[in-house]
């Protein structure tokens, strides 16, 4: 078993952080999938500390006007229009 | 185009395509007369692509990925867009939303994933080529279980501008075809840099590949990792051992190598792909595109709804743990120790490639799965990937090239090379398939 505790209220409160609603009646099996997953992520406790030369850097490039996607295309995906722009849920 | 027309009903019934829509390519080129069949997570202008998701079933992309637009200036004409696990979360295409493809060469059997629908259409003779992405064996692990050949390149040689987004720190788009010097040649047309992509590299611009599939490799040093062959099938490690037999029948040397890292490779994977995901789809929101559910109240809950019902519960068992993997008290535990395993699982590569040019294992560990097998066990499925992962965490190029079958199922052997030594991988490649 894991040395992390998941239990449902865990689920719910990361469910909660993602924004993405699980049904109840899901959260009970991916509860027993969390726990046997995290029990496997456990692992990485083990991992030795590496020198990693670090090979990434920011690539920079001059802040130029260029062409890019007309508004009307740039909404054409969007469920909801208003007025050229996107329209989101009604904050009650 | 001819091949179009001639279209069947065998592709119906693999389900290899999410959308058939034709699209025309330039009138010559070094693909001219040649269908590529795309992977449904590139960008197609007017063309639509879901991801294999409820989320993205209506998208249609107002511009082409760079590798659709070379592959099109190459001659080529696209026939459709390929089925895929969801978002590419998948081994085995089975949680597309589009339900799952048919294994053309394993009937009854997944055709492996998450680029099923690339592998299957070109096994099915559907496509001449595919394009597929691979972020930890999507490419690799379908051409093994339809007996294809497919190549992850070296992270930076292919631009991704136009790919929707997993994990982007892992991701390479790359060839399906029948043989290696075909999926050399869509390589050389895909390969490049990209302004676009800030993360190509020079390599490539003029990269000759096709040339190197002349199957000769008397005096290559072949490395074999024991911790990739130890964990596979019987029946898969025969065929494997078999090759490796052939490969020196023809003057390649085999040499036992080590890489200590790879038991804790399918961990540091996971925990990185997810945490990357919960990020890159944070984006579907029900707003700018994807499906709302029209709520209205408290904009999260109206969110959390709508997400609900576009993903697909492996996609949400990932943001959640990718969530979790971040959240405050558990980054260090998780994400931090994984990016230490990912620099030691890369010191391991740069090691073994010191002492042998490629390195061979089996590419998948088990034959095709029955459908369904794995759908209610998703750790089982996450350590299918063990011998494909530890690439993507190196940033490697690597081939599966198939190897014979077991039982009389498809076995693919991989091979894996140093940065940007795809020509050597092609070479090796080419003496079995």
């Amino acid at each position: 078993m894991s040395d992390t505790d998941v239990d449902p209220e865990t689920v719910r409160h990361v469910a909660d952080l993602a924004r993405v609603d699980v049904a109840e009646a899901d959260v009970d099996r991916f509860t027993e999938q969390f726990a046997d997953i995290l029990a496997h992520f456990d692992a990485l406790d083990e991992v030795p500390a590496v020198e990693a030369e670090p090979d990434l850097t920011n690539v920079m490039r001059p802040d130029e006007v260029r062409e890019s996607l007309a508004q009307d295309e740039a909404l054409r995906n969007a469920p909801e229009t208003e007025d050229g722009k996107f329209k989101g849920p009604r904050v009650s | 185009m001819p091949r179009i027309e001639a279209e069947d009903e065998t592709a119906e019934d693999l389900n290899a395509f999410v959308t058939r829509e034709r699209i025309d390519g330039a009138d010559d080129g070094p693909l001219a007369g040649r269908t590529v069949a795309v992977k449904d997570n590139l960008s197609t202008d007017g063309v639509r692509t879901t991801c294999g998701s409820e989320m993205l079933a209506d998208y249609v992309p107002p511009y082409d990925a760079t590798v659709v637009e070379r592959v099109l200036e190459a001659g080529a004409t696209i026939p459709g867009k390929t089925n895929m696990d969801e978002f590419g979360m998948g081994t085995t295409t089975e949680t597309s939303a589009f339900g799952p493809t048919e294994n053309p060469v394993a009937p009854g059997h997944v055709p492996g994933g998450s680029s099923g629908g690339s592998a299957a259409a070109v096994a099915a003779g559907e496509a001449d080529l595919a394009l597929g992405t691979d972020t930890g064996g999507s490419i690799r692990c379908p051409a093994a279980f339809c007996g294809v050949v497919g190549i992850k390149p070296t992270y930076g040689l292919v631009s991704r501008y136009g790919l929707v987004a997993y994990a982007n720190s892992l991701e390479q788009v790359g060839p399906i075809a029948p043989t290696v010097e075909a999926a050399a040649e869509l390589l050389e047309v895909i390969a490049g840099p990209d302004e676009r992509d800030a993360t190509t590299r020079e390599h490539g611009a003029d990269a000759d590949y096709a040339d190197a599939a002349d199957g000769d490799v008397d005096g290559l040093t072949v490395g074999v990792p024991t911790e990739l062959v130890e964990g596979a099938d019987d029946g898969v490690r025969a065929v494997f051992e078999d090759a490796l037999d052939d490969l020196r029948d023809q003057g390649a040397e085999t040499v036992e190598v080590s890489l200590p890292s790879a038991e804790y490779a399918v961990a540091a994977y996971y925990v990185i792909a997810m945490s990357e995901a919960s990020s890159n789809l944070a984006r579907y929101d029900g707003v700018r595109y994807g499906v709302s559910g029209g709520y209205d109240g408290d904009w999260n809950d109206a969110f959390a709804r709508a997400r609900e019902e576009g993903f697909g519960e492996e996609v949400t068992r990932r943001i959640l743990l990718g969530t979790y993997a971040l959240s405050a008290g558990y980054h260090d535990k998780y994400y931090e120790q994984a990016q230490d395993a990912r620099a030691w699982v890369r010191q391991d590569f740069d090691e073994a490639l010191e002492s042998a040019d490629v390195l061979a294992s089996p590419t998948m560990p088990v034959p095709p799965f029955e459908r369904g097998e794995s759908l209610d066990d998703p750790l089982t499925m996450y350590l299918a990937d063990a011998n494909t992962v530890p690439v993507n965490l190196a940033d490697l190029p690597a081939i599966s090239v198939p190897a014979g079958e077991a039982d009389g199922l498809p076995v693919g052997l991989q091979f894996v090379g140093p940065a940007f030594g795809e020509r050597t991988l092609v070479r090796a490649g080419s003496a079995l398939a």
